[in-house]
């Protein structure tokens, strides 16, 4: 009963034991959170991809898939590419002033968005919650749009946006939709992920 | 012979038999419960049904994309009786949500959440939420279209918080885009951790509960009440057994619930669309968004939300923070509803209109997540009515009339501005 305890020694073992367990059983956890990251396999996919443009029409829309993210390749129309300017006035950021998480590469930061006007490529991808976009090319009176001159419409939460993937006001989507990297490997001949400059 | 058995077990497991009077035979409730109780009884039957189920489901399912839409199929069409086993897991995910709701809007109406029953409250959120994420990881197991777009809207509502979204968005899915990765993880989730911590939870509110007593109709506190009923001089005068008093009522709600239940696993177990979802018939493709995108009918109050919300400051983390915020509200209600007084049977006029506006708004939010108001509107005002105009100011009102509620009930109860009427000294026979 009355041995001698001595509770310094005592309150300075419990905590630096508690600490260092603290410390132990955080550090295990780092390699379960880590396990969520993406996989070297799902790292591989992240390759660059080469697309023919010879099969699309004019007017046309192609999709592929880069990174398995959905592609946009459209044959722009003359009368369609005329048309963009004129959207201007109803589009959140016209002139693609927006640099910020990758909206589009220097090359395409212009009125076309695009390094050949005719050329439109885009990551298919709503900027509100990521969901395809319809493409709606025909420049004629829609539901959600009766001066509708062309662009994609946002099936899940009614976004839209012009033929250079540029986002329209008072909808949920704040920004353009991304242009991701590429370049023309020869006139019919495109390859995403990769810029003019990067190339090998 | 019973007794000698009986002995045997209590020599050895002491705690048991005190652990069922303490809960079962000797857990005094008030006597004067009304229709508004059976849905806690309910919610833990659909909560063994769904383990069940889902046991005997995840015997023939594969996760993996590759295999996961087929082995779905595959019980509904070859497994013996794997449609009964797969409907009755389905119909009981939604019908958990209907019992969920009327059990929480009950607690709210009876002040149920008040002091001392804050961590019953706070359990019971907690609840809710871990429910919401097994409906949710359990809806993208079968892999149909719908599976893989509500994977990648909830993801996205992770993507747009600023800076850290992105990588988050990543983490979860393992990839770019939800996968195989995201599959499996998911699926691991939905029959391993979330059901172990939701049984856990279960556990915490019982316990939390059986602690300070169940509430009532009439928001009065037995236990404070006079002493001494036919089983015992300490007992409160207002209470009787759980077992058998309750849990006997409780039967005539599972034999009522039962029958709507079996209704609907075996004339529509669809129900329409709303409990499976036809496009989800489809397998999932990355490249497809399907034309008429809507969640899940219990998610479409807070999917509403999310829609209503404008993006600005070029963000569209704002549709997260309101949905996100509209529960954490309620989180924090014992503490923004501070009126003494606890039934609404007592309380003021102010309160009363308020909860039924709170009400009107939740289902006004849920025709709009289910897009119900594209039919309503023209139906109501005529086919040239501008949707897209109308149904963002008719949202707006509604999300301003849910989260108006919680201010104005701060300020009612914290100001002093309610007028209550007087509570009676115990619980009244007839409720």
């Amino acid at each position: 009963m009355d041995e001698y305890i001595n509770r310094g020694r005592r309150r300075f073992l419990t905590v630096t034991t508690s600490a260092v367990g603290g410390v132990g059983i955080i550090a295990t956890t780092v390699p379960f959170f880590q396990s969520w990251l993406p996989s070297a396999s799902a790292r591989a996919t992240e390759a660059p991809v080469t697309q023919s443009l010879k099969k699309i029409e004019p007017g046309q829309q192609l999709i592929t898939t880069w990174r398995n993210l959905p592609i946009f390749i459209v044959n722009r129309t003359p009368k369609q590419l005329a048309a963009l300017p004129g959207q201007n006035p109803r589009l959140v950021d016209p002139d693609s002033k927006n640099t910020s998480a990758h909206q589009q590469p220097a090359y395409a930061q212009n009125g076309t968005r695009s390094i050949k006007p005719q050329w439109l490529i885009l990551i298919g991808l709503c900027t509100h919650v990521n969901c395809v976009p319809t493409y709606k090319g025909q420049m004629k009176p829609e539901p959600f749009d009766p001066a509708w001159q062309g662009g994609y419409y946002c099936p899940c939460h009614r976004s839209r946006y012009d033929l250079a993937g540029r986002v329209y006001k008072d909808v949920p989507a704040p920004k353009n939709m991304q242009v991701p990297p590429y370049h023309f490997v020869d006139d019919t001949t495109v390859q995403i992920g990769v810029g003019p400059k990067d190339k090998a | 012979m019973t007794s000698r058995w009986r002995h045997w077990l209590e020599e050895r497991l002491p705690g048991l038999t005190r652990m069922i009077r303490r809960h079962v035979t000797a857990y005094y409730a008030p006597k004067n419960f009304n229709l508004w109780y059976y849905f806690g009884s309910l919610a833990l039957l659909v909560l063994l049904n769904q383990l069940v189920t889902g046991s005997f489901l995840a015997m023939n399912y594969k996760p993996g994309i590759a295999t996961a839409f087929d082995s779905v199929q595959y019980i509904m069409r070859d497994v013996n009786w794997g449609w009964l086993i797969r409907t009755m897991h389905t119909t009981g995910a939604s019908l958990l949500f209907v019992i969920i709701f009327l059990h929480t809007f009950r607690s709210i109406m009876y002040g149920s959440f008040k002091k001392p029953r804050e961590l019953v409250w706070l359990l019971g959120m907690l609840l809710f939420v871990v429910v919401m994420a097994e409906a949710f990881t359990g809806y993208v197991l079968p892999w149909g279209t719908m599976s893989f777009w509500a994977t990648r809207v909830v993801v996205a509502l992770f993507a747009t918080i600023p800076v850290i979204g992105p990588h988050l968005a990543e983490w979860i899915m393992g990839g770019s885009l939800p996968a195989d990765a995201t599959l499996n993880r998911f699926f691991a989730l939905h029959v391993i951790m979330l059901p172990l911590l939701l049984l856990f939870l279960v556990v915490l509110h019982l316990t939390a509960l059986h602690e300070v007593g169940s509430n009532n109709p009439d928001g009065v506190e037995i236990r404070c009440g006079p002493k001494g009923n036919r089983w015992g001089k300490h007992y409160p005068a207002d209470g009787i057994p759980f077992h058998p008093y309750y849990t006997l009522k409780d039967l005539v709600g599972v034999g009522v619930f039962l029958l709507v239940a079996a209704y609907i696993v075996f004339f529509a177990p669809s129900f329409d669309g709303w409990f499976l979802e036809r496009n989800n018939a489809v397998m999932a493709d990355p490249l497809l968004t399907p034309a008429h995108i809507r969640p899940v009918w219990y998610f479409s109050a807070f999917y509403a939300m999310v829609r209503m919300m404008p993006s600005f400051a070029g963000t569209a983390v704002w549709g997260p923070i309101a949905m996100s915020g509209s529960i954490a509200l309620l989180f924090a209600l014992p503490w923004i509803d501070v009126g003494p007084v606890k039934s609404i049977r007592y309380r003021g006029t102010g309160y009363k209109v308020a909860l039924g506006i709170f009400v009107l708004a939740f289902v006004g939010l849920m025709l709009i997540g289910s897009n119900l108001t594209d039919v309503l509107f023209p139906w109501l005002f005529g086919a040239n009515i501008n949707l897209t105009k109308w149904t963002m100011i008719f949202g707006r009102t509604m999300m301003l009339a849910y989260f108006g509620f919680f201010v104005f009930l701060g300020l009612y109860t914290h100001l002093g501005w309610e007028k209550t009427r007087p509570v009676p000294e115990r619980v009244r026979a007839r409720g």
